[in-house]
């Protein structure tokens, strides 16, 4: 697979940028300057990422709870994102969404949901949008586990599947819905298989390995640009923190744990690059000194934006 | 002038609707060339506009919201086809979460030219699985509008403005007034009728009967009764209950200081309870009795006709109402 050096550049700068910014969000959330719930996406960077690097602007998006990553792999401003998050006016959806709705339609982010699996039905009808207006468009939906067990899925991938629509489901199994193992949910060790019930192609792939993804939902999203419908492509992979900011992770051990941060696909790609001499270890350190500094610059402007104003709340009911 | 049915009026409201906004389609089951929907409302628009924008669904509430919700905020104007309301319940998240809330979560960004058509209503010895009527469940939804004709004119002006709405509209017609076959003289030429704009339906000045749906034609075949014991009802239809035109019902309750609500729902919590609520609120000094709901019982709605007819409120239940005031 031949990929443009830039490419593969920006593709490492996508996750660091992701994985700095859950940290980032870790600290601030514990420092108590962002209210309500947070999930962190750390650990699954290659997938948003790599989902993300076949997409075009006007490709569509939609998302889950744990989805400050996909916004980042689409294009999201950090600045905007953290400024949503601390509550502030200045942030992507005025400080009505939080954490677990940012939403940026111009950039094709048609929302995250914190409903789990409410995105399958969604996206479709991104896609129907974009086969009836006569466009190549796809419609990427991202969502985990444990949204395969809802009925969205089944009524969602089905419907897509009759009416052969430009969708991927990119599946992000990191092996928990909230405490609950998949190994528990589901009857299967490997999701993929369901989508012979759909007559659709699915795939499982090391989701801790951006170059695999970024193949595998290469190879969906051409399919559904040909107009040729709908596919699955499930990435394992694992998560570093836990459900949400605050999670005891009771359920999981530490040897679980530690195998865990051992698969980080950051350190990973970045072994990658150096031996393929697309960057040097200098290079890479540089893009991680850039982000910080990004971030840096993100929270200093989500601290001095406005808050929104109190009567705003009446604001945005109706078009 | 031309005279429709009720579903005639549906029909002309889509057609003509389609035929003009290129975006306007329409999902759901059993909306194509067999049935047309379950009552033939849409017979003949797949064969005009085909299966690309008359497009057949499985049974699959989620999807059918869910996709219209996805094409709605990428340049497309769905009409979801629901069936009976009661399958909102099939769909629920979409609609308390999703479909009403996106514009607002993401700080008003998108808008959500959804409009969803379904059946309402008792009357056909269905159960409550068939019958239900969920206003006052559906009006504690914010992001959504309710709209409830009881003519063919109002079935067709209302629609078509639902359609053309950038908000979510929940389009909500009673199944009883398709099978009675009742009509209406509509103009030749187009016609719409703005949300939110409440219908005298009958001017009076003894006492004000807000009904809704099926019930204004039971409240007006009351008011004749009790217009033969001297009673004079002026009869206001809302129309919509979101918007709600809540200056028609206070301008008549200041004319005849009574106001009478009859709605068919379960009395707990629904539209009546609301609207009685306004007027209690915002026009108090203009009440010389209390504010009487002729409404359905709190329990489920019963199959057997002998029980159904009970449950419903009808032109008996109105008259003593009104009488209790008088």
């Amino acid at each position: 697979m031949a990929i443009e050096k830039e490419k593969l550049i920006d593709m490492y700068r996508t996750m660091v940028r992701i994985r700095t910014f859950e940290d980032r969000v870790c600290k601030e959330f514990a420092a108590g300057h962002i209210p309500g719930f947070v999930h962190l996406y750390a650990g699954e960077e290659a997938i948003a990422t790599g989902a993300c690097a076949n997409l075009r602007t006007d490709d569509y998006i939609t998302s889950t709870h744990r989805g400050h990553g996909h916004v980042i792999a689409k294009g999201g401003k950090t600045d905007r994102m953290m400024a949503e998050l601390f509550g502030k006016k200045t942030g992507y959806n005025k400080g009505k969404g939080g954490s677990m709705h940012i939403a940026e339609v111009d950039i094709g982010m048609l929302g995250a949901s914190a409903i789990v699996g409410a995105g399958i039905p969604i996206a479709g009808g991104a896609a129907l949008s974009a086969k009836m207006r006569r466009t190549d468009q796809v419609a990427v939906c991202f969502f985990g586990d444990g949204a395969c067990n809802t009925s969205r899925f089944h009524e969602g991938v089905n419907l897509a599947s009759i009416w052969k629509l430009p969708v991927v489901y990119v599946i992000e199994n990191n092996t928990y819905a909230e405490t609950t193992p998949v190994s528990y949910a589901m009857n299967i060790d490997d999701i993929a298989v369901r989508a012979v019930a759909y007559g659709i192609p699915g795939k499982t792939v090391d989701g801790n390995d951006v170059l695999a993804v970024y193949e595998a939902v290469g190879e969906a999203v051409a399919r559904a640009r040909r107009g040729e419908g709908p596919s699955i492509v499930v990435c394992r992979t694992c998560r570093h923190y836990g459900h949400y900011e605050g999670d005891t992770q009771t359920y999981r051990s530490k040897q679980e744990f530690e195998e865990c941060h051992k698969k980080d696909p950051i350190p990973r790609f970045r072994k990658k690059l150096v031996e393929m001499r697309v960057l040097t270890e200098k290079q890479a350190d540089e893009i991680n000194q850039e982000i910080l500094k990004e971030l840096d610059d993100a929270v200093k402007f989500a601290e001095e934006s406005p808050l929104p104003a109190p009567e705003e709340t009446l604001e945005d009911v109706y078009a | 002038m031309k005279e429709v049915t009720f579903l005639k009026a549906i029909t002309e409201a889509v057609d003509e609707e389609m035929a003009r906004d290129p975006t306007v389609f329409m999902l759901g089951e059993d909306i194509g060339k067999h049935w047309g929907a379950a009552f033939g409302e849409y017979q003949g628009l797949f064969d005009k506009y085909g299966p690309e924008r008359i497009r057949e669904t499985p049974i699959s509430e989620t999807a059918i919201l869910g996709g219209a919700m996805g094409a709605a905020i990428t340049g497309m104007r769905p009409i979801a086809f629901l069936f009976f309301d009661d399958f909102l319940g099939v769909c629920g998240d979409e609609l308390i979460t999703h479909l009403t809330k996106m514009r607002y979560m993401f700080g008003g960004k998108i808008k959500m030219p959804v409009t969803i058509t379904a059946y309402c209503g008792a009357g056909l010895s269905a159960a409550d699985s068939h019958s239900k009527t969920l206003l006052g469940w559906l009006m504690n939804i914010p992001g959504l509008k309710i709209v409830t004709p009881s003519t063919a004119y109002d079935a067709k002006g209302l629609l078509k403005t639902s359609i053309r709405d950038d908000n979510p509209v929940v389009f909500l017609y009673h199944k009883v007034l398709i099978f009675t076959g009742i009509t209406s003289k509509i103009p030749e030429e187009e016609y719409t009728i703005p949300l939110g704009k409440a219908d005298i339906k009958r001017e009076g000045s003894d006492v004000t009967v807000v009904a809704i749906a099926l019930m204004v034609h039971r409240a007006l075949a009351a008011a004749d009764k009790l217009q033969e014991k001297g009673i004079s009802i002026e009869v206001i239809d809302p129309r919509s209950l979101v918007p709600l035109d809540k200056q028609a019902i206070i301008d008549s309750v200041k004319k005849t200081g009574k106001l009478v609500i009859m709605d068919e729902e379960p009395k707990t919590a629904s539209a009546a309870a609301e609207i009685s609520a306004i007027v209690a609120e915002e026009a108090f000094d203009h009440l010389d009795a209390p504010i009487k709901r002729v409404c359905a019982p709190d329990t489920p709605i019963p199959f057997s006709p002998v029980l159904e007819k009970f449950w419903m409120p009808d032109e008996e239940d109105l008259i003593k109402a009104v009488t209790e005031i008088m």
